[in-house]
């Protein structure tokens, strides 16, 4: 066991896949020589040589493509898009090709990609370098989709990724790199070495995809949350002296419905947080599914809470990110019953 | 004088007068065929000018003369013949219904089957919807591509591409989609795994004039020249995206081929309706390579002599004889009045051939039937509609794959 922070879990986790297997090739913008924009990809070209970690040109569209190409040739190519909010060039690629491949060649042909980005606000990056554009993604199937919220996810679900011969899309909260969050900027950073998730295997593991976690088990309230929000969310409970029973989802696609609705059946009561905009958000989708199997045991109506149905505005960032104040208000009202 | 908006037009439409006068044509023979390692530096006129290695009197004439013998020009005429053969029973079955959707290659042969003729059979190819000489050279049963056209109970695809979209692991065809130019970065990347892995396969991708607007094509050429890919890109110039002319894809200003100098590759514009030609600058391609010498862009002057598609009517929006007057002539025709120069062919054993493939469609047309068609005769099982999403079903789809079952009362 070693203390890791986020980003040194993921490249623990690429390091592990790389020595392991050299059929493991990493491509980005600033990823090999400079080892990424927030370090994830630091040493490893040093360590794998520079055909194996690829400095790319300013072209997700290319990066994506090339990475499908190199994954039908039998690579397993872990694809960096340096902010989520940058992903959209290569939507067409991810979602016309790297999705369907699999499926439109009857299985003949697929490639085993993993597309790695940053998502998530609250490091003022304004309404360019803040995005949580998951459910753009969970929408189009085949494709498997996670967001840890620790150092200790981080790793073993990007070792899952990497192993899995299904195309992956990993987001990494940003916010979390270098600690956990609850929501309050005027609060002192807290590192990693402070939280039990930041103690990381040394070496191979894996977290499996479709499995979500119980963070905290409680009897009152469910809350359903991924990414930054499910340290919001725990410490707006706690705050409320709710015994709330907090899930991390970790696993969007596939879901691990069991986990979720099981709790919600038990407390009666459910909250869905994520940082993402509110309007068909995955929160949507979570209700939803979250009705459709608890409708019987439900308290009271769901709550959302999410970020404005607004672009992520640079001077008001923290009145648009879901702190605990919106989830204390939701916290509240599915108590009350309103 | 004030900035004025220029929008290309083509030189006629219907009720006019073909006009080919906008394309540049070189003399066959004229232009140099550079040493397999040259800078592209050194070769700026073989992206305005046109490689020729037909005359007009159908002898091969000048360096790019690829000197096959005989037998394997027979080989590619039968390609093509099969090719033109099949497009054409296949659009007859798709009037008479059997077939929801088809698009033939008719005067466009020989870009796919010559360039595929002088690659070898590791190399992987990623297509566009029109190259179906590929799947010829490369020997995929007949019977197969019609049942991936019926979408049947045979169907290589599973039921779920439209008609055209083939794919073969094993003879290294790529799946062909819908959405256009994407795989040209693809087999980009293909290349570099071949590069990175160390070995001496190279791939080869097509693409019309008019998708060359997608940002993808741009990718596949930047990508290729930064990392020295080993992979040809063909740009297929039909003159035609649907209704839109050349011009508007870019075609007006300047050669496509011109594009590769652009980005430091080796551009070739080439006479797409002359086998010998398209073999030779393949070749060549294919050569360089193998050897380290990256990529090339190939763009390959051809003319869509057939509709867009079975859904298309080119009478709406061109010269109704436009194509017969094609400066550039038809690709089978002058391939076989070459080797009738060189005393290997005659017009009686043309005339057997076709008849020869044509009763070859027919009988795997009869056969293909059998499996079934869109709507008549055996079925795909349903439940497969739900496998390969992912390479082992989630509980998600298990679960709507039952609610299929009970939709349907079983």
């Amino acid at each position: 066991m070693a203390q890791m922070n986020m980003i040194q879990a993921l490249n623990s986790a690429m390091d592990i896949s790389m020595g392991r297997d050299p059929s493991v090739v990493v491509l980005g913008q600033d990823v090999g020589f400079f080892g990424g924009v927030f370090r994830c990809t630091d040493g490893l070209q040093r360590k794998y040589g520079e055909q194996r970690v690829l400095d790319t040109p300013i072209a997700e569209g290319g990066i994506i493509a090339a990475a499908i190409g190199m994954g039908v040739n039998g690579l397993r190519p872990v694809a960096e898009v340096q902010f989520a909010d940058y992903v959209y060039p290569a939507y067409d690629q991810i979602v016309s090709e790297l999705a369907r491949l699999r499926y439109r060649s009857a299985g003949e042909f697929y490639a085993p990609v993993t597309v790695r980005m940053p998502c998530g606000g609250g490091i003022r990056g304004g309404q360019t370098h803040s995005q949580s554009p998951e459910v753009l993604f969970a929408h189009v199937c085949g494709l498997k989709i996670a967001m840890p919220s620790n150092p200790y996810d981080a790793k073993g679900l990007l070792i899952a990724a990497i192993e899995d011969d299904d195309p992956v899309i990993l987001f990494e909260p940003k916010r979390l790199y270098n600690g956990p969050f609850d929501g309050d900027p005027t609060k002192p950073a807290v590192p990693w070495n402070t939280h039990a998730k930041g103690e990381v295997p040394i070496e191979h593991y894996t977290v499996p995809f479709g499995r979500a976690e119980i963070v905290r088990a409680g009897s009152q309230v469910t809350v359903i949350a991924y990414g930054t929000m499910v340290h919001v969310a725990e410490a707006a409970a706690a705050a409320a002296g709710l015994d709330a029973e907090i899930i991390d989802v970790r696993s969007i696609v596939p879901l691990d419905v069991d986990t979720l609705c099981s709790s919600v059946c038990k407390t009666g009561r459910c909250v869905i947080a994520h940082e993402a905009t509110r309007f068909a958000g995955f929160g949507a989708e979570l209700a939803a599914t979250v009705m459709e199997h608890c409708f019987w045991n439900l308290e009271a109506p769901i709550q959302r809470v999410a970020g404005w149905d607004t672009p992520y505005p640079h001077a008001f960032e923290w009145e648009y990110f879901p702190g605990q104040a919106r989830v204390a208000m939701a916290l509240k009202a599915v108590m009350e019953g309103r | 004088m004030k900035p004025r908006l220029h929008v290309p037009a083509p030189p006629a439409r219907p009720g006019q007068a073909p006009d080919f006068s906008y394309l540049q044509l070189s003399p066959a023979g004229e232009l140099p065929r550079p040493e397999i390692g040259a800078s592209w530096r050194d070769m700026g006129q073989l992206a305005t000018g046109l490689v020729r290695v037909l005359d007009d009197s159908h002898h091969a004439v000048g360096a790019w003369h690829p000197h096959l013998d005989a037998h394997e020009l027979q080989v590619g005429l039968r390609h093509m013949v099969l090719t033109r053969v099949f497009d054409d029973r296949m659009v007859r079955t798709q009037r008479q219904g059997k077939l929801s959707f088809y698009m033939k290659s008719t005067g466009e042969e020989a870009v796919a089957v010559a360039a595929g003729m002088a690659l070898q059979p590791g190399d992987m190819l990623f297509p566009a919807y029109r190259q179906q000489g590929l799947q010829m050279v490369r020997g995929q049963p007949l019977v197969d591509l019609m049942c991936q056209l019926l979408s049947n109970s045979r169907d290589m695809c599973k039921g779920r591409q439209l008609p055209v979209m083939y794919h073969s692991a094993k003879a290294r065809l790529f799946s062909i989609s819908g959405n256009l130019a994407t795989q040209f970065p693809q087999a980009v990347g293909w290349a570099m795994a071949a590069a990175i892995k160390g070995e001496d396969h190279i791939a080869a991708t097509w693409t019309g004039e008019g998708s060359t607007a997608e940002a993808d094509f741009h990718h596949a050429l930047l990508f290729a020249s930064v990392y020295g890919a080993p992979v040809i890109l063909n740009v297929v110039n039909n003159q035609w995206a649907i209704s839109t002319f050349q011009g508007t894809a870019g075609g007006e200003q300047n050669t496509f081929a011109a594009r590769g100098p652009a980005y430091g590759l080796p551009g070739l514009r080439v006479d797409g309706n002359d086998y010998l030609a398209v073999y030779a600058a393949t070749r060549w391609a294919a050569d360089r390579a193998r050897t380290g010498g990256g990529a090339t862009l190939i763009e390959l002057v051809t003319y869509r002599a057939a509709a867009h598609s079975t859904s298309d009517d080119p009478s709406r929006y061109r010269p109704r004889n436009d194509h017969e007057l094609w400066p550039l002539g038809d690709p089978i025709e002058r391939l076989k009045q070459h080797l009738i120069k060189l005393g290997a062919w005659s017009e009686s054993k043309h005339e057997a051939l076709v008849a020869e493939l044509d009763a070859q469609v027919a009988s795997a047309w009869k056969e293909a039937l059998t499996y079934g068609t869109l709507n008549e005769g055996p079925r795909l099982d349903r439940d497969l509609m739900f496998d390969d999403v992912f390479k082992e079903m989630p509980e998600h789809l298990r679960r709507e794959r039952d609610m299929l079952r009970r939709e349907l009362g079983q």
